[in-house]
């Protein structure tokens, strides 16, 4: 059925300030029609009549633009026992992303056409989400080399990032977001000094004393989002900080926004959900880069999410297998899966009162949508019908067989959530209920 | 009375009474190694292992000898290699040793949580003989059960602890434990060897040995890994020993009954200068004594003897 009405749900799209109760009229793949009760005066056509209609009763819904996840690792190719792009786009439909953007370190590196073009068609066999890769900042995202930055947005690539590496030398910063700069695209900065984090598994804080752990400072970070402002600020061009943990990260963006520089953030759930407490019984799958911080940095991490110093809210979901994490501390992968939690996770910050549910909707779509270029994020008449259903009371357990990822590496697991997608369409079908 | 643990991992997770528990233990155990047939049958028919991961000769041996002493049947497993190089993880090893039906491992790893790792999927007794930086319970009991002999009492000692505290387990398993027990801790050494809030584990932190050894009761020095000096925690050895080896000179700031204790291996002249360590003061050898008497104890306790 082509059309597909739904009825009664509370509509909320940030790009329109819309918030209230509507019906979506979805035709063609497209958004056809918003307005309240829309199903009894027809259409477009006082001929159409419900019975050409799939309705959906979505009372005490939540209907927004489609969730877009800018910051995941789909691990294919080279990496499939982790996550194929198959697996990470059933977890991301079912967490409630219609779209997700991938980092390039895969194996080989996004660094080239022929693996942007490989992802994007893979993606589309599966048919499940848009998949947007981001391509390599340097070859082999090694940190010497630009990539051809033309090149690959005409073959698809939305962004560049080194993600998982910093770019250490700052004459190539600069000249990506110069170059960068020219083709209207974003550069992601993984903002970590290496010298400063050489050897650290967890945060250097209390815990790290206690148990003996090598530390990673949030000076670590903090000097290299510093350091990125800076460059961007002398090149006046777009950069966008990925994975934001600390607070002073969250002070030297909102100061630098403040004074005009082009400058975006995100930062992922586990960042205002948990502290470095977490991995105190040397749970590994507590165990990720940047790592979790100390509750100072939880709380400005939220505060930056409530006046807009963090602009989005992306999941890093970096899945792993359980024997990349069923090792001694030190030797453990670092990352969380986190396309499923993702959504019920950040409903807590509404829960809390630090956001509102446009706020958080905004985080998740409708600025992942702007910062990327995207034709997204957005419930208008006329844009591509990608959009999720939430229900905001759906109280349920975090259990890794009900994960759809091959990533079960989730410090979340046995937590009782509140919220969760239960309809995920993407360009008019419905792809999860 | 038995420990109601299954593991020992830490001190940080031993109450007073558990503690007071081992060392009244250990105390009981001393006389057998004095003996002219130093064996006990407590644990005949029991199957201890040695599981060494990192290099190890005094807590190896000294386990070793512990369990031949209780009459169980020792195994050394001795690679300084990771299980991850050999290919095999660690909780393969542990699920191999398990189905071996032993009675207690003992394990060593240079990876801090290791020993955590065997605890959550074995069920026998798991004993921490040291893992990376983080504890190393069997060494901090065995210099509480030196200083207890010596001084009779722990509770309100001043004790200073100098030296590489941010990479030591033995500085982290005595500051858990002494400061249970009631001492007064200090640790000492240059700011670059001092891990972030350390002074919230309950310790005074400074910088200079002179100030932390002052009226001290007991002088804990540790080894200093010359390694460090490459990762520039300290700019020469000469450097390092002029201002942190404990001598005839500075020793005297010192109460005159102070006890002067090493966990070894010693760096002689560096650290600690020679006449210290075979001086007077020094209960280096008594700690590694008692360090049998309290494994044998441990063993006894964590395996049910009778």
């Amino acid at each position: 059925m082509d059309k597909l009405l739904l009825r009664g749900g509370r509509i909320i799209d940030p790009s329109q300030n819309i918030d209230s109760e509507m019906d979506l009229l979805i035709e063609g793949g497209k958004i056809a029609a918003l307005g309240k009760d829309i199903y009894r005066s027809g259409v477009d056509s006082p001929k159409t009549s419900l019975a050409d209609f799939k309705i959906i009763d979505l009372q005490g819904m939540v209907v927004a633009p489609g969730l877009i996840d800018m910051h995941t690792h789909l691990r294919e190719p080279g990496f499939e026992y982790r996550e194929t792009i198959r697996t990470g786009s059933e977890a991301a439909s079912h967490g409630g992303f219609t779209s997700v953007a991938c980092m390039p370190n895969t194996r080989p590196v996004n660094d080239n056409r022929s693996v942007t073009e490989f992802i994007i068609r893979r993606a589309a066999e599966c048919n499940l989400i848009n998949v947007y890769p981001i391509a390599a900042i340097s070859r082999g995202s090694e940190g010497v080399t630009l990539t051809e930055f033309m090149d690959l947005k005409d073959a698809g690539a939305v962004a560049f990032s080194d993600d998982g590496k910093p770019v250490t030398n700052s004459a190539l910063m600069r000249r990506a977001l110069e170059y960068a700069s020219s083709l209207d695209m974003p550069i992601i900065s993984h903002c970590e000094d290496v010298g400063l984090s050489a050897g650290g598994t967890i945060n250097e804080g209390l815990v790290s004393t206690e148990l003996g752990l090598a530390g990673i400072p949030a000076m670590a970070e903090d000097v290299m989002v510093a350091r990125d402002i800076l460059i961007s600020e002398f090149t006046g061009t777009v950069l966008h900080i990925a994975h934001v943990s600390t607070a002073g990260a969250v002070r030297l963006i909102r100061d630098a926004r403040a004074r005009g520089v082009k400058v975006t953030a995100e930062t992922a759930p586990h960042y205002f959900s948990l502290t470095d407490e977490a991995a105190k019984e040397f749970d590994t799958n507590a165990k990720v880069y940047p790592p979790l911080r100390s509750m100072e940095d939880v709380m400005a991490i939220k505060e930056g999410l409530r006046d807009g110093a963090i602009a989005a809210i992306a999941s890093d979901h970096a899945p792993h297998a359980i024997t990349d994490k069923e090792v001694e501390f030190e030797y453990a992968a670092s990352g969380i899966a986190g396309l499923e939690t993702a959504l019920a996770l950040s409903l807590k910050l509404v829960t809390d009162g630090i956001l509102t549910l446009n706020q958080l909707i905004e985080k998740m779509s409708t600025n992942p949508a702007r910062i990327l270029h995207l034709a997204k994020g957005t419930l208008r008449v006329g844009a591509d019908a990608d959009i999720t259903v939430v229900d905001p009371e759906k109280v349920w357990t975090v259990d890794p067989q009900g994960l759809r990822s091959k990533g079960k590496n989730s410090p979340f697991l046995g937590w009782t959530l509140k919220g969760k997608a239960i309809l995920t369409i993407v360009g008019g079908e419905i792809k999860h209920q | 009375m038995k420990l109601s643990k299954k593991d020992l991992l830490g001190i940080r997770d031993l109450t007073v009474d558990e503690i007071n528990l081992i060392l009244e233990t250990a105390e009981s155990f001393i006389e057998v190694s004095t003996r002219d047939i130093k064996k006990v049958p407590t644990l005949r028919g029991k199957t201890v292992i040695n599981l060494f991961l990192e290099a190890s000769t005094r807590t190896r041996t000294s386990f070793e000898i512990a369990g031949k002493r209780l009459s169980a049947d020792t195994i050394n497993i001795s690679s300084t290699t990771s299980s991850i190089v050999k290919g095999e993880t660690l909780i393969d090893t542990a699920k191999n040793l398990e189905a071996m039906n032993p009675d207690a491992i003992v394990i060593r790893h240079s990876a801090a949580g290791a020993p955590q790792i065997l605890a959550r999927i074995m069920k026998q007794p798991i004993i921490n003989a040291g893992d990376g930086a983080h504890e190393h319970p069997t060494q901090a009991l065995l210099d509480m059960m030196t200083i207890k002999a010596k001084k009779g009492k722990i509770s309100g000692l001043k004790i200073a602890i100098v030296g590489d505290i941010a990479h030591s387990r033995v500085a982290r398993s005595n500051i858990y434990g002494l400061t249970r027990m009631g001492a007064h801790v200090t640790v000492a050494g240059p700011a670059t060897m001092m891990p972030r809030y350390i002074d919230r584990m309950g310790v005074r932190v400074c910088c200079r040995l002179e100030e932390a050894i002052r009226d001290a009761d007991i002088i804990m020095m540790l080894r200093i890994q010359t390694e460090r000096q490459q990762e520039n925690l300290f700019p020469s050895l000469r450097e390092y020993a002029n201002y942190f080896c404990l001598n005839g000179e500075n020793i005297k700031l010192a109460k005159d009954d102070v006890l002067v204790m090493h966990p070894g291996p010693i760096n002689r002249g560096v650290e600690i200068a020679p006449e210290i360590a075979d001086g007077p003061y020094s209960v280096i050898l008594d700690q590694v004594t008692n360090g049998v008497a309290v494994r044998m104890a441990l063993l006894y306790l964590l395996t049910g003897g009778k």
